[in-house]
């Protein structure tokens, strides 16, 4: 199943399929590791929701939603 | 082997970059900034058998793209500085992330030694990487180090040295493939770079076109500087672009990365390059954010951790800042009585003793803070707390990382908007920072206190309490809004990315808190210090010339002479003991004094320019005294309490125990309660002290300072002149 990074729930586990951002906000987040064919685990959520905490290539990551919305993923099985 | 050899560290932010270059330089270290800009910069020397080793910590950064400003110095650096060597610290828990930054350094062809630092980590994790075979596939040297412990700092010196001498100042740029659309075009504008000799004498061909792929904005506009083939290279790069979104919906930046990564990968993949023992070990960084980044329970902590710190930082730095007040003072009434009195014995008591103290009471308040702050973003702590607090103060265009320098601030009452402005260095979006640092000075910082207490003391005798909780609230709401509208105004556009890492939570040395809290503590004295000493004779001068007229203080000195003989005439009339009589003439002098000293400010510069304002302040409410002691409410907040006094003839005043000024003050008819109000709104608002002034020209520029300046005076007065003339009407 394909959705958006920002509909993953906690401790969800996913592949990311696509980035769709360019220009600074696509270099930051591939910067940090998140490009196609990375696993990511939702570890948790701030107080309001967002921003999102993630796990990939073992270390811990922070993001918004609205920049979670630029990420597509694959969830396993 | 005596030439000296330069060698940059670099890495990741949380890598331990700063841990290992305190570890290797000691003492041996300079701190600085980057010329007109707030990047820090680090150097420091190093002896390895008689050869000189210049090491230059450079900032902090997950890529050498152009985008941030860490970035840009980075790249600077290693290119106009001459770097032989550059020594890239890796988090080796996570290593392919950090590989990132190092293809990058491959592909810029400079010399380079891969230093995989937390191995201890490593190993407790249950991974296992072959440094050696790493070594092998990426033909860079490798070294194991943990930089907490200092292991493997001497290897890092002997393979930088090695490889310095071996290299021989050669770049050998990494040629690895970025897929069949952009190698060809990659290979031709290569060619075309070299033989147009086209800004070859700072960057290798190749690493220059694929910044052109990139779309690299610094790169670019140093091409259009030099024109020659520039237009060329970025039509060919345009023709890629389009290629890339037709072909796979995405631009060539993205599908670079992708390469790198995968390059990366194809390296880790290898057999017994990298191996996970087990996937799922106890991880307690997991385990404490559980609990401290909860939904519930983290913000809990969070305030009470935002409290402590500031409980201790203003509660522990009292006692120093106490006691430098306290030698200050006794150094301002050494010198009134060494020196006779008149004008030089109130230029060195009140300008320049009374101008130094006020600077270095801060320092022990900015030592305190800066090494409570340093040690929660060193143990990864603040990191938790803007993921906390982001979406909160994002709706008024803010970072979750913004919270702290604004509570240091005064967000809670007390604080101190020098530190608070200087806490905004952990900031790494220029925007939110900006705003943070423009709109920090709006808290109830502790100088404001008295003058508080002193109005809501005279007018609400029944709810102070209330009446400064709701003083508070009213900074927060000033913060906040004004923050929203500044950046949909002057400080407009998007926010910064606000993707960041969260750092595992590990203990920072004293040392490197130690070091880092030194070097902030001295900057401020160093560079704030002539500013400030300089502003506080000029605000010295103004409240001091021109002086009373002669015929002035004659009337003055008649009077004293009358007085004198006055309580003689009444001391033998009344028959008082010597003690009584001294006791009356004292209070009779004093009044004469006080008298003296208000005509003295009322002729003084800032007097006429307190006059002067009065047509346009009396708008908000406001008589000459309140223009005058606002006026010195520039040098510091508190001392309005003290011009208050001095201007209602009251002498000497204490701001810490203004009871007969509140009563005065309760007593003038002018005080109407829509003025008191409007007063209250407009010190809370209006222009920083100077020594915050300086401090924000200090962490972003003159021009901002200034700007801030104007704008809060401005805005100070226009809320007041609202409530003043509102109130009036009701």
């Amino acid at each position: 199943m394909v959705k958006s990074m920002r509909h993953m729930c906690l401790n969800e586990r996913a592949v990311i399929k696509a980035v769709a951002a360019n220009r600074e906000l696509g270099r930051r987040i591939r910067d940090m590791g998140l490009v196609p064919g990375t696993e990511v685990l939702i570890v948790g959520r701030a107080p309001l929701q967002d921003p999102v905490a993630l796990r990939l290539k073992g270390f811990t990551l922070t993001l918004r939603n609205s920049e979670a919305d630029h990420i597509t993923v694959e969830m396993e099985g | 082997m005596s030439e000296n050899i330069t060698v940059a560290l670099a890495g990741n932010p949380n890598s331990g970059k700063t841990t290992m270059f305190n570890a290797i330089t000691g003492a041996h270290q300079r701190v600085g900034n980057y010329p007109g800009i707030t990047v820090e910069r680090k150097e420091g020397t190093y002896k390895h058998n008689g050869q000189n080793v210049h090491l230059i910590d450079i900032p902090g950064t997950y890529s050498l793209t152009a985008y941030s400003l860490e970035e840009v110095v980075a790249r600077e650096v290693l290119v106009d500085e001459k770097v032989d060597v550059v020594v890239d610290i890796i988090d080796a828990t996570a290593l392919e992330r950090s590989l990132y930054l190092a293809v990058q350094f491959m592909e810029l062809g400079i010399p380079l030694i891969l230093a995989l630092n937390m191995m201890d980590e490593v190993k407790e994790k249950g991974i296992r990487i072959n440094s050696a075979r790493l070594s092998e596939l990426l033909k860079v040297p490798v070294v194991e180090t943990v930089a907490l412990k200092g292991v493997g700092k001497e290897d890092i010196i002997r393979e930088a040295v090695e490889v310095a001498r071996r290299s021989g100042r050669e770049w050998k740029p990494l040629e690895t493939s970025y897929g069949p659309d952009i190698d060809p075009i990659l290979t031709g504008m290569t060619h075309m770079i070299e033989a147009a000799y086209f800004m070859t004498q700072q960057y290798p061909a190749r690493w220059i076109a694929l910044k052109y792929l990139e779309g690299d904005e610094k790169i670019i506009a140093a091409g259009r500087q030099i024109g020659s083939i520039a237009p060329k290279l970025e039509e060919m790069a345009a023709k890629v672009e389009d290629i890339c979104q037709r072909n796979y919906n995405s631009d060539p930046e993205a599908i670079i990365a992708d390469y790198r990564y995968g390059f990366i990968n194809s390296v880790l993949r290898q057999p017994d390059v990298l191996v996970m023992e087990s996937h799922q070990r106890f991880d307690k960084s997991d385990r404490l954010d559980k609990v401290l980044a909860h939904k519930f329970l983290g913000p809990i902590i969070m305030v009470a951790v935002l409290y402590a710190v500031f409980h201790i930082t203003f509660t522990v730095g009292e006692y120093p800042k106490g006691w430098l007040e306290a030698f200050f003072g006794w150094l301002g009434g050494t010198f009134t009585i060494l020196l006779p009195e008149g004008l030089l014995q109130s230029l060195i008591v009140s300008g320049i003793i009374g101008g130094v103290g006020s600077v270095l009471s801060f320092v022990p308040l900015i030592f305190i803070m800066f090494a409570l702050v340093t040690f929660m973003e060193d143990l990864g702590y603040m990191a938790r707390v803007a993921y906390m607090m982001d979406r909160v103060v994002r709706l008024f265009g803010l970072h979750g990382a913004s919270v702290m320098p604004l509570i240091i601030s005064g967000g809670l009452p007390g604080g101190c908007a020098v530190p608070g402005v200087m806490a905004a260095r952990t900031l790494k979006s220029p925007k939110e920072r900006l705003a943070t640092i423009i709109t920090a000075p709006f808290q109830v910082c502790g100088a404001k206190i008295p003058v508080f207490i002193l109005l809501v003391g005279a007018f609400f005798e029944q709810s102070q309490a209330m009446i400064m909780f709701l003083i508070t609230l009213g900074a927060w709401a000033a913060t906040l809004v004004v923050s929203r509208i500044l950046r949909w105004t002057v400080i407009k556009g998007e926010s910064t990315p606000f993707i960041m890492e969260l750092p595992p939570y590990r203990l920072p040395t004293l040392r490197g808190v130690l070091i880092h809290t030194w070097d902030r503590a001295w900057q401020y004295l160093k560079k704030a210090g002539t500013i400030i000493l300089a502003i506080a004779i000029l605000l010295w001068a103004a409240m001091t010339f021109p002086q009373l007229p002669a015929s002035q203080v004659e009337k003055f000195e008649e009077q004293t002479k009358a007085v004198e003989q006055e309580v003689v005439a009444a001391a033998v009339q009344e028959n008082l003991s010597d003690e009584d009589k001294a006791m009356l003439l004292e209070e009779k002098l004093s009044e004469i004094k006080a008298k003296q000293g208000e005509a003295a400010l009322e002729y003084s510069v800032a007097g006429r320019l307190g006059h002067a304002i009065e047509p346009v302040m009396s708008l908000a409410g406001f008589n000459w005294q309140t223009n005058i002691a606002l006026i010195g409410g520039f040098a510091a907040k508190e001392v309005i309490v003290v011009t208050l006094g001095t201007a209602y003839s009251l002498g000497e005043v204490d701001p810490e125990e203004a009871g007969s000024l509140t009563e005065r003050i309760a007593a003038d008819p002018h005080w109407t309660l829509p003025a008191v109000l409007a007063l209250i709104i407009f010190v809370l608002l209006y222009a920083p002290c100077f020594v915050t002034v300086v401090a924000m020209a200090r962490e972003s520029s003159w021009n901002w300072a200034l700007f801030a300046l104007a704008f809060n005076t401005g805005l100070a007065f226009v809320v007041a002149v609202i409530i003043f003339q509102v109130g009036s009407r009701i």
